[in-house]
């Protein structure tokens, strides 16, 4: 229990710092959603043009600068990159294109659940369901190969990236897409938010936070550090969405979701495999990008282009429910989930080998 | 002494390798290069109460784990 302190602290103040964000504007059930506010940015950066889903959230820009700093300072810069960053930039693509099925990532399947929508249920359910079809693959040797070391300059690349478009949110130049209406519209004054992910960033970082390692790791190792983080999500999201009346038990009439269950199913069923086989959520993705993963990097402008084709195409649902081309995507994204997890699997004794050389 | 190579390995790799070494040897030496897997090793094997050494070579560890 005692190592699991910081763990439970770290969630906690993500599920009260996501219920606090919503009172300030952001949209419900939404004060913290990295697929969602990915999505966003991509909008106003006018990769898609879905205008009620554009803004260039900075909560996503604190949550990359808070938890580079924080590995900055703790010395965990760890710039690396080469595992299989074409196949991590299709997963990061297939991830988002489940998380806008459900309309939300993770986390915010988490904060759904924890604002009383019930749709989330079988968010969860599928999420779960997605872990557990890639835990016999990684026991089996799923493999993205190992990464190498790169230049520290390159660590910086991304971090300076985020502070471009901050610089852009805030000059707001006419090229920027901003929503006048719908989701996008809805937000936090950017100091707050910025605050707000500065924070979220921190405590990601140093707790390691992430949805998909925690049903992974209890699974694998009977390791319940990492969803403990996960459950005082959703006990803090829950307890501070009641006390600031934002409760609202049920299936229908939800905020930002629909009630096509096998959908929601589905969708989160595809995102929960294809963190799984990434090794991480698209939170952790965004952290991991920040310490100087530059293979995270690649995954999160999979998820950016993810959303943006989601969106170019149709296939992000909307309150009203699912699209054809949004069912058709998932079912593709199952298949090229099926074919990366075969083709990735090493044979067990590559990986131990008994009396090995190390060259230290 | 059975030796184990996690680095460049993302997460949960390193574990999964310590776990699978653990399972058939008393006795293991693992080296890891990176922070974040260092950490879980650390936490997995004494959280297993199992004995842990710890020699830092530059951004390199080599961790020794006694069962």
């Amino acid at each position: 229990m005692k190592d699991k302190k910081w763990i439970i602290l770290s969630g906690g103040l993500v599920g009260l710092i996501s219920v606090i964000l919503v009172f300030f504007g952001n949209p419900a059930n939404m004060g913290a959603c990295i697929a969602c506010f990915i999505r966003d940015i991509a909008g106003a950066l006018g990769l898609h043009r879905a205008g009620p889903v554009q803004y260039i959230r900075p909560e996503i820009i604190g949550i990359v600068l808070g938890a580079f700093l924080m590995a900055l300072g703790k010395k965990e810069l760890d710039v690396r990159g080469g595992s299989s960053p074409f196949i991590r930039f299709i997963l990061g693509f297939v991830v988002m294109v489940g998380a806008l099925m459900f309309l939300g990532c993770p986390l915010r399947m988490i904060l759904r659940l924890a604002g009383g929508d019930m749709n989330a249920l079988f968010g969860i359910l599928g999420f779960a369901g997605g872990i557990l079809v890639g835990i016999p693959l990684l026991n089996k040797g799923f493999s993205l190969k190992r990464s190498y070391k790169l230049n520290k300059a390159e660590g910086f690349a991304f971090p300076i990236t985020t502070v471009g478009l901050l610089a852009l949110l805030i000059a707001g130049p006419a090229f920027i897409f901003f929503s006048s209406k719908g989701p996008g519209a809805s937000h936090a004054v950017i100091w707050i938010s910025l605050l707000a992910g500065l924070i979220i960033g921190v405590i990601a970082q140093r707790s390691r936070l992430c949805m998909v390692g925690g049903i992974r790791d209890a699974v694998m190792f009977k390791d319940f550090y990492l969803l403990s983080g996960f459950i005082a999500i959703f006990i803090v999201g829950t307890i501070g969405n009641i006390a600031f009346g934002f409760y609202n038990f049920g299936f229908e009439n939800q905020p930002i979701a629909h009630t096509e269950s096998i959908w929601n199913f589905l969708g989160m069923f595809v995102a929960g495999w294809g963190s799984v086989l990434l090794g991480g959520c698209p939170l952790r993705q965004l952290v991991m990008s920040a310490e100087g993963n530059i293979d995270s990097v690649i995954t999160v402008i999979g998820l950016i282009i993810g959303a943006a084709f989601s969106h170019n195409f149709g296939l992000a649902s909307s309150a009203e429910g699912a699209t054809g081309a949004g069912k058709i995507g998932i079912i593709v994204c199952i298949c090229i989930l099926v074919v990366i997890s075969y083709a990735f699997v090493e044979k067990a004794d590559v990986k131990v080998r008994k009396g090995a050389e190390l060259n230290v | 002494m059975f030796k184990v190579d996690t680095r460049g390995r993302s997460c949960p790799e390193p574990m999964l390798m310590v776990k699978k070494a653990l399972d058939e040897n008393s006795q293991i030496e693992v080296l890891v290069d990176s922070p974040s897997a260092k950490k879980n090793i650390i936490r997995y094997v004494k959280d297993k109460g199992h004995n842990i050494e710890e020699n830092n070579i530059g951004e390199e560890s080599v961790l020794k784990i006694k069962k």
